[in-house]
C-alpha cells in the first residue's frame, strides 16, 4: 500500500513495523488531558492539609529537589494517602472497563463479580460478630486482610460457577449477581440482628475509606497494581475484537476463550487490590468506564482513560471530602454523590445535541 | 418454548398456547395452596378448621375463637395478601424493566425507586424524627415515584428519549447518587442508620390493612397500565424503526410503562422496603417458561413473584423460631442457589 492510499483513508492508521494502530487524535487528547488533570489533581491533594503546601513546592518535592520538611510532610505523610487513591481509583475504572467490555453490558462492574459483596459480608461479620474465632481472626490477620480473603473467595466462586467450555458474558453477569444477592442478604441480615454501635462501624467500613494509609500496605497494593496491569496491557489488543462476537474475534485470530479468562481473572485481582487499600468503595467501576467513553467519543470502554477517570474521581473526591464539606464523609460516598450526576450530565448533554 | 424459523402450522401454535393457559393455571393453583399454608403458619400454628373460624367468625363469645380471629385478621391476612400483591407487582415490573431497557440484568430497582424510598426513609427521620414505619411509608413512596420520574425525565431529553440504554444508565446514575446521600445521613444521624438496616432486609411483616389498602389501590393501576403496554413492548424489542415502521406510538408507550414500573415498584417498595433481585430472577424463569413474547410473560413473571415471595415469606417464619427471617433476606438466600443453578445448565436466553 503506497502513502496516499493512507492518508486518503478515512481514518488514517499508524504502522510500526508490525502493530497497526487507528489514529483517533481526540480520543488520545483526551487521554493526555485527562492524565494531566490526574497529576495536577494528585499534587493539589498532597499539598492541602493542616501544613499547607503550594503547588510548585509539591511538584519540586515528587522530583526530588525539595527541602526537607516538605519531603518529610510528602513522602512519609501524605505520599500514602494520595498514592492508594491513585491505585484504587486505576485499579477500579481498568477493572469496570474489562468487565463491561467481556459482558457486553453497561451495567456490569466487578461488583457483580461478588468481589465487592464477599468482602463486605466478611467483614461485616467480623465486626458485628464479636468474641470466638472472628475476634480470633481480626487480631492475627487484620480486618482489612480478612475481608480481602472473603472477597477474593466469592469473586474465584463466581468464575469457576461461570466456567463451563469458557466464560460466557451471559451467565457470568447472572450468576456474579446471584452470588452477590446471597451475599448482599448475608450482609443485610447481620447489620439487622446486630448491636446498633457495630452496625455504625461496620457501615464505616463499607463506604471504603482513604483514611490512616500505611506506606506497607501502599507497596503491597501498588506492586500488585502494577504486576496486573502489565498483564493486561499485553492481552488488552485482543479485547476489542471480542466486541463483535465470538466467531468474528475467532475469525480476525483470537483465542478469545483464552483471553476473556485471562482479563477477566485480571478484573477480579484488580477489584480485590482496590478493595484491600481503600475496602469496598461503590460505583466507581460501573461509572468510570461509561464516562471515559463518553469523554473520549470511542465505541467500547476504553483501558486507560477508565483507568485514568476513575483516579481523577476518587482523588477529586477525597480532596472534596477533605477541603470542601463541612462533615467529614468517606471518599466512596462522595465519589458516588460526584460520579452519578456526572454520568447523566454527559448523557443528557448527549442526547440534546443529538436532537439539533 | 419454540424456536422454529419460519411459520408454525397453526396446530403447534395452539398446542403452545394450550401449554402456557396450563402452567398459568398451574401458578394460580400453586399460589391458592400457598396462601392457605401462609394463613396457617407461624409462630402460633393455626389447624385448617382454626383458619376457617378465623376468617369467617364475628370476634365475641368465646375466649379462644377471639384470639384466632384476632391473629387471622391482624397478622397473618394482611401479611399474606401483602405477600401475593407485592410478589405480584415485583415480577411484572421486573418482566417490563427487562423489557424496556432491553438488557438481562436490570432489576425493579434500576430507575432509582429503591434508592429514592431509602433517601426519603433517611431523611424524614433525620429531619422530623419518626420512629414509625407506619409515618414513613408515604414518604418512601413519594421518595420512590420522584426519583423515577427524574430518571424518565432526564432520559427522555432531547432525541433517543428513553433509549433503553439511556434509560438504564440514567437511573443508575441517579440510584448511585442517591445511595450516595442516603449514606452520608445514615452515618452522620445513628437514628437514620436504626431505621435503614431494618428497612434494607425487606419484609412484608408488621403493616396493616389502613397501608396495605392503597399500595394495593396503586399497584392495581399499575397492573392494569402494565397490561395495555404489553403487545407494544413485543415490537419495540424489534428496534425503534421497525416499532414505529408499525405504527407503535414510542414516547406514548415508553411513557406508560415506566409509570406502570414506577407505580408497581414505587408502592412495594414504600411498604416492604426494597426487595432486590426477586423482579429479575423470575423475569429470567418466566422467560425460559413462555419465551420471549411478553404477553405471556409477564403476567406468567407476576405469578412466578407472588408464589416465590409468598413461600419465602413462609420459610422466613419456620426457620428461626420462634424468631423471623425477612421475606427479602430469605428470596436471595434461597432463590439466588437455585437460579444460579439454572443459569449454570444454559437455560436462559439473553433479553
Amino acid at each position: 500500500m503506497n502513502e496516499t492510499a493512507v492518508k486518503r483513508s478515512v481514518t488514517p492508521g499508524l504502522r510500526l513495523g508490525r502493530a497497526s494502530f487507528v489514529w483517533r487524535p481526540w480520543m488520545v487528547f483526551v487521554t493526555l488531558l485527562l492524565a494531566a488533570a490526574t497529576f495536577l489533581v494528585f499534587c493539589l491533594s498532597i499539598g492541602v492539609g493542616d501544613f499547607p503546601l503550594g503547588l510548585p513546592q509539591v511538584i519540586a518535592t515528587l522530583f526530588g529537589q525539595g527541602e526537607r520538611v516538605d519531603e518529610f510532610v510528602i513522602m512519609d505523610l501524605r505520599m500514602p494517602r494520595a498514592l492508594a487513591g491513585l491505585i484504587v481509583g486505576v485499579a477500579l475504572g481498568v477493572s469496570g472497563a474489562i468487565t463491561q467490555s467481556i459482558a457486553r453490558n453497561p451495567l456490569a462492574s466487578p461488583d457483580i463479580l461478588g468481589i465487592t459483596g464477599g468482602a463486605s459480608a466478611v467483614a461485616v461479620f467480623l465486626v458485628t460478630v464479636s468474641g470466638g474465632a472472628a475476634t480470633a481472626i481480626v487480631d492475627s490477620v487484620g480486618l482489612s486482610a480478612a475481608a480481602l480473603a472473603g472477597g477474593l473467595g466469592t469473586g474465584l466462586l463466581v468464575y469457576f460457577l461461570a466456567w463451563r467450555r469458557g466464560i460466557d458474558g451471559l451467565r457470568l453477569i447472572l450468576i456474579g449477581i446471584s452470588v452477590s444477592a446471597v451475599m448482599q442478604a448475608i450482609t443485610i441480615w447481620l447489620l439487622a440482628t446486630a448491636d446498633i454501635r457495630d452496625v455504625a462501624r461496620a457501615q464505616a467500613w463499607l463506604v471504603g475509606s482513604l483514611d490512616n494509609r500505611s506506606w506497607g500496605e501502599v507497596w503491597v497494593a501498588l506492586w500488585c497494581a502494577l504486576a496486573l496491569i502489565a498483564v493486561v496491557s499485553c492481552v488488552a489488543f485482543q479485547l476489542r475484537p471480542l466486541h463483535f462476537g465470538d466467531e468474528v474475534a475467532a475469525g480476525l485470530g483470537v483465542r478469545y476463550s483464552m483471553v476473556r479468562a485471562v482479563l477477566l481473572l485480571c478484573a477480579v485481582l484488580l477489584a480485590g487490590v482496590a478493595v484491600s487499600a481503600a475496602g469496598p468503595v461503590p460505583f466507581v467501576a460501573l461509572v468510570a468506564p461509561q464516562v471515559a467513553l463518553r469523554l473520549s467519543r470511542y465505541p467500547t470502554p476504553p483501558l486507560v482513560a477508565s483507568g485514568l477517570v476513575g483516579a481523577l474521581l476518587l482523588i477529586g473526591a477525597d480532596l472534596v471530602a477533605r477541603t470542601a464539606l463541612p462533615i467529614t464523609l468517606p471518599v466512596g460516598v462522595v465519589t458516588a454523590a460526584i460520579g452519578g450526576p456526572f454520568l447523566v450530565y454527559l448523557l443528557v448533554r448527549a442526547n440534546l445535541r443529538k436532537g439539533r | 418454548m419454540s424456536t422454529t424459523v419460519g411459520i408454525r402450522p397453526a396446530s403447534e401454535a395452539i398446542e403452545a398456547r394450550g401449554r402456557r393457559v396450563v402452567g398459568l393455571g398451574t401458578l394460580m393453583a400453586i399460589l391458592l395452596v400457598a396462601g392457605a399454608v401462609s394463613l396457617a403458619v407461624g409462630t402460633r400454628a393455626l389447624s385448617p378448621v382454626e383458619v376457617w373460624h378465623g376468617l369467617f367468625t364475628v370476634p365475641g363469645s368465646d375466649q379462644r375463637l377471639t384470639e384466632i380471629t384476632l391473629i387471622m385478621q391482624t397478622v397473618r391476612v394482611p401479611r399474606t395478601v401483602l405477600a401475593i400483591v407485592a410478589g405480584l407487582a415485583l415480577g411484572v415490573s421486573g418482566a417490563l424493566i427487562q423489557g424496556y431497557t432491553r438488557n438481562p440484568i436490570a432489576d425493579t430497582g434500576l430507575l432509582g425507586v429503591n434508592s429514592g424510598a431509602s433517601f426519603a426513609v433517611v431523611t424524614v427521620i433525620l429531619l422530623f424524627g419518626l420512629a414509625n414505619p407506619y409515618q414513613y411509608v408515604w414518604f418512601a413512596f413519594l421518595g420512590a415515584a420522584v426519583a423515577g420520574v427524574i430518571v424518565f425525565g432526564l432520559a427522555s431529553l432531547g432525541r433517543g428519549a428513553g433509549s433503553p440504554l439511556t434509560l438504564a444508565l440514567a437511573g443508575q446514575g441517579i440510584a448511585v447518587f442517591l445511595t450516595a446521600m442516603t449514606t452520608a445521613v445514615a452515618l452522620t444521624d445513628q437514628a437514620s442508620l436504626n431505621a435503614l438496616r431494618f428497612w434494607n432486609a425487606g419484609s412484608v411483616a408488621g403493616v396493616g390493612f389502613d397501608v396495605i389498602w392503597p399500595v394495593v389501590t396503586f399497584i392495581v393501576v399499575g397492573l392494569v397500565l402494565a397490561l395495555t403496554t404489553l403487545p407494544t413492548i413485543n415490537l419495540l424489542n424489534l428496534g425503534d424503526d421497525v416499532a414505529r415502521g408499525l405504527g407503535v406510538n414510542i414516547t406514548l408507550s415508553r411513557t406508560v410503562g415506566i409509570v406502570a414500573i414506577t407505580l408497581l415498584a414505587g408502592a412495594t417498595t414504600a411498604a416492604c422496603g426494597p426487595i432486590a433481585f426477586l423482579g429479575l430472577m423470575v423475569a429470567h424463569v418466566a422467560r425460559y417458561l413462555t419465551g420471549p413474547d411478553y404477553r405471556w410473560l409477564v403476567p406468567c413473571a407476576g405469578l412466578l413473584g407472588a408464589v416465590v415471595l409468598l413461600v419465602c415469606d413462609i420459610v422466613g417464619r419456620v426457620v428461626t423460631r420462634p424468631g423471623e427471617l425477612q421475606a427479602g433476606v430469605v428470596v436471595a438466600l434461597v432463590g439466588a442457589p437455585f437460579f444460579a443453578a439454572l443459569v449454570w445448565r444454559g437455560k436462559f436466553k439473553t433479553v
